[in-house]
């Protein structure tokens, strides 16, 4: 039988579902997320099939939905919360920052969060303000905290359900141009994709490009655009941005020893930046060029009618790689 | 099978956006003692049915937490414990309150509940530890160790939606017997932006939570009538949709009363009851922590007047015109008190130190590989010897007071 084919947002869906059947302590809860089934339908059908007590849809207050899943979680339930995008988490910044992710160190152990923070991301979309950041970097430096983007339907299904069976709170954010943007197979069964692990989409040994969400699919046209140039290009998806997988993206450096890393959200201090940092320390006397980093500006994310000159397109991502071959 | 609101026909009518009326939940202040130690309200001092027995452990538990805060206090002093906040003066409000949970009902706490802790079992030591500096306080180690405490919160407001979700997953699990949340905060706390979610939250989802708000009167430099225009904290519960109770926190009859009432309504019926929020007036008789000096912004005389509501004494005096305590029993208890703490001062500083990985092996169930990396590099940086000295122990310039 042929696999089936969905989007990203029907993937993400699957998952919960069959977690939620799996295990009867999975629970959502967020803003619109039960009748209205979530503004992206990411819950659509849900509290029909489980109950108003099992999707709960919360008052419009994001700290109360990070704040009172910890407490979810600390009780034994596996709380999904949804923020609506992710440019309104900043109210439950302090929930993420200071409880889920230190109860356990703070309790040595005793009490744990394990809970998933689902929220939409990344731009490209025409939408309003502040729906539009790729501000993972942010996350990337909480300690105790698992960030994970996916980029395509078969890597969202996987990677939410270790999300939800994880037992440390996850962010895991999730890029709306691709809900309905990527489609692919996505097998029926439940499964599992390792967090903390980068996956090396294809292999090549010219010069390694690194990327993750929102960027891939771009990445992937790169990719074989540097194909007819008769560039071998090694192509790796992060999935997880922390904790990182340096290894990985080590051992591809050295074997390359060139390196592009595309991300939507800004330079300085980005995740480009560690990752740059990483290889650099561990790589040096391998890499022929300087790491290139290409990457959305330090500006604050403009209005739709500007915003194709803020994240990386393809022609600087393919000017960046010709440069690192030609150094 | 739930049917859809989009499915279902609309109620509207004309009178859909007249409304106009209020459902004002019930507010009610309780004072059972006075600060004479004379019972003043009979009735509800009787409807308590509390035996002799539980008076006097009311009282052993208020001076063994004040005895211990006192020692807490000096240790800093001498250098020999991190910075600490005194609970002295709001035993009254904790101990009675926490008297009302089960094992399994959950406590969570902020930063001034020592008292709370105490009476909950947690052992001296621990609380040494943890202001110690030693986050193996936190949690007793024991197995036998069951009550459900979460850690101190030091900041502030934001543990109150962690105990609104506790009471939200035992709702969820349809607990026959709901277990109970009780949390703790102060008059300052009202003011954060958690502390109106959290309410909210209780309300809307109907939790069993007991909200306990010490208003000592200050938070550090601010009078509560800095913090809020209402003229009682306890009111606040009314926009939430549920009952407020201000009571005398100094008077353990009134501040049983109140919790008991809440935790009992909160725990009928799957815990329909829901929520209720208490407050009790009180007053921090110390410095907000010992890195604070109050006299810099209270009145002179502020806090010396405000002895004679000590709720300690105030128990004293009603046991001693009860003939429930002797003179003699008080100096006993006082003397068993002093050295139950210095047993547990020695246990806090002869415990071995926690192993330097410690730092690396709870920020994750697992260890990561990047964490793997950074924990290798940290030990083998202290080898030997070297890594049973811990440099951060020693008096630091400069350090926190």
């Amino acid at each position: 039988m042929a696999t089936p084919v969905l989007t990203m947002v029907d993937a993400i869906r699957q998952a919960m579902e069959q977690e939620m059947q799996r295990d009867k302590n999975v629970v959502i809860i967020g803003e619109d997320v039960g009748y209205d089934g979530g503004v992206f339908r990411a819950t659509k059908g849900l509290i029909e099939k489980f109950g108003k007590e099992r999707v709960m849809d919360s008052p419009l207050a994001e700290s109360g939905i990070i704040g009172t899943s910890i407490g979810m979680a600390v009780a034994g339930l596996r709380p999904i919360a949804e923020i609506q995008f992710s440019g309104f988490i900043y109210p439950a910044f302090e929930q993420i920052i200071s409880h889920a992710t230190r109860m356990r160190t703070r309790t040595r152990g005793k009490f744990s969060c394990p809970m998933v923070i689902r929220a939409p991301a990344a731009g490209r979309v025409h939408a309003f303000e502040h729906h539009s950041e790729s501000m993972e970097a942010i996350y990337a430096h909480i300690q105790g905290l698992k960030v994970v983007i996916p980029s395509t339907p078969h890597d969202a299904k996987g990677l939410l359900i270790s999300a939800i069976r994880d037992p440390d709170p996850v962010l895991f954010l999730e890029p709306i141009k691709l809900y309905h943007g990527a489609k692919g197979e996505v097998p029926e069964q439940p499964y599992t994709i390792l967090i903390g692990k980068a996956n090396i989409v294809k292999k090549g040994n010219d010069l390694t490009l690194i990327s993750w969400g929102v960027m891939m699919p771009i990445c992937r046209d790169a990719t074989e655009q540097a194909k007819s140039l008769g560039i071998d290009i090694e192509l790796i998806d992060l999935r997880t941005i922390s904790p990182l997988d340096s290894q990985t993206l080590v051992e591809s450096a050295k074997k390359t020893g060139r390196v592009v890393v595309v991300h939507e959200g800004p330079k300085n201090c980005g995740v480009g930046a560690e990752i740059s940092a990483q290889i650099t320390e561990k790589a040096l006397l391998s890499l022929k060029a300087p790491i290139k980093r290409v990457t959305g500006f330090d500006v604050i994310y403009p209005l739709y009618k500007l915003e194709n000159y803020y994240g990386p397109q393809l022609p600087q991502i393919m000017k960046a790689i010709e440069e690192v071959m030609h150094f | 099978m739930v049917k859809k609101r989009g499915e279902k026909t609309s109620t509207c009518s004309p009178t859909y956006l007249q409304q106009g009326k209020f459902m004002i939940p019930k507010l009610s202040y309780i004072s059972i003692m006075d600060k004479e130690g004379t019972i003043k309200n009979q009735k509800l001092f009787k409807q308590l049915k509390l035996k002799k027995e539980q008076i006097k452990d009311f009282y052993k538990t208020m001076v063994l937490a004040r005895a211990f805060d006192t020692k807490a206090l000096n240790l800093q002093k001498q250098g020999r414990s991190g910075a600490f906040t005194s609970c002295k003066g709001q035993e009254g409000c904790q101990i009675p309150a926490v008297a009302n949970l089960k094992e399994t009902d959950w406590l969570v706490p902020s930063f001034r509940e020592n008292a709370a802790l105490i009476a909950r079992r947690m052992p001296l030591v621990n609380l040494f530890l943890y202001w110690g500096g030693d986050e193996r306080g936190s949690h007793p180690r024991e197995d036998r160790y069951k009550q459900n405490n979460l850690p101190i919160a030091i900041p502030v407001g934001t543990h109150l939606l962690h105990a609104v979700g506790i009471s939200m997953a035992s709702k969820i699990r349809k607990e026959k017997e709901p277990s109970v949340t009780m949390t703790f905060f102060g008059d300052g706390a009202t003011s954060e932006g958690d502390f109106s979610e959290a309410l909210n939250f209780a309300g809307v989802f109907k939790t069993p939570t007991v909200f306990v708000c010490q208003n000592n009167q200050w938070a550090i430099s601010l009078p509560v009538s800095k913090q809020t225009a209402s003229s009682s904290i306890a009111q606040k519960a009314i926009a939430f949709g549920f009952e407020g109770i201000q009571v005398d926190g100094n008077d353990v009859f009134a501040v049983y009363h109140a919790t008991k009432y809440a935790v009992e309504k909160a725990r009928s019926k799957e815990g329909n009851g829901g929520p209720t929020l208490i407050e009790c007036v009180t007053y921090r008789m110390g410095d907000h922590s010992t890195a604070d000096m109050a006299s810099v912004y209270r009145p002179i005389g502020e806090a010396q007047c405000m002895e004679q509501f000590d709720p300690i004494l105030r128990l004293e005096k009603y046991m001693k015109k009860k003939k429930m305590i002797t003179d003699a029993e008080i100096n006993s208890v006082e003397e068993q008190s002093k050295q139950q703490v210095e047993k547990a001062v020695e246990a806090y500083e002869n415990i071995e130190p926690a192993p330097l990985e410690d730092i690396f092996n709870y920020t994750y169930a697992e260890l990561t590989e990047p964490l793997k990396e950074q924990r290798d590099y940290l030990l083998a940086l202290y080898v030997g010897e070297e890594r049973k000295k811990n440099p951060i122990i020693e008096k630091i310039e400069g350090g926190f007071p």
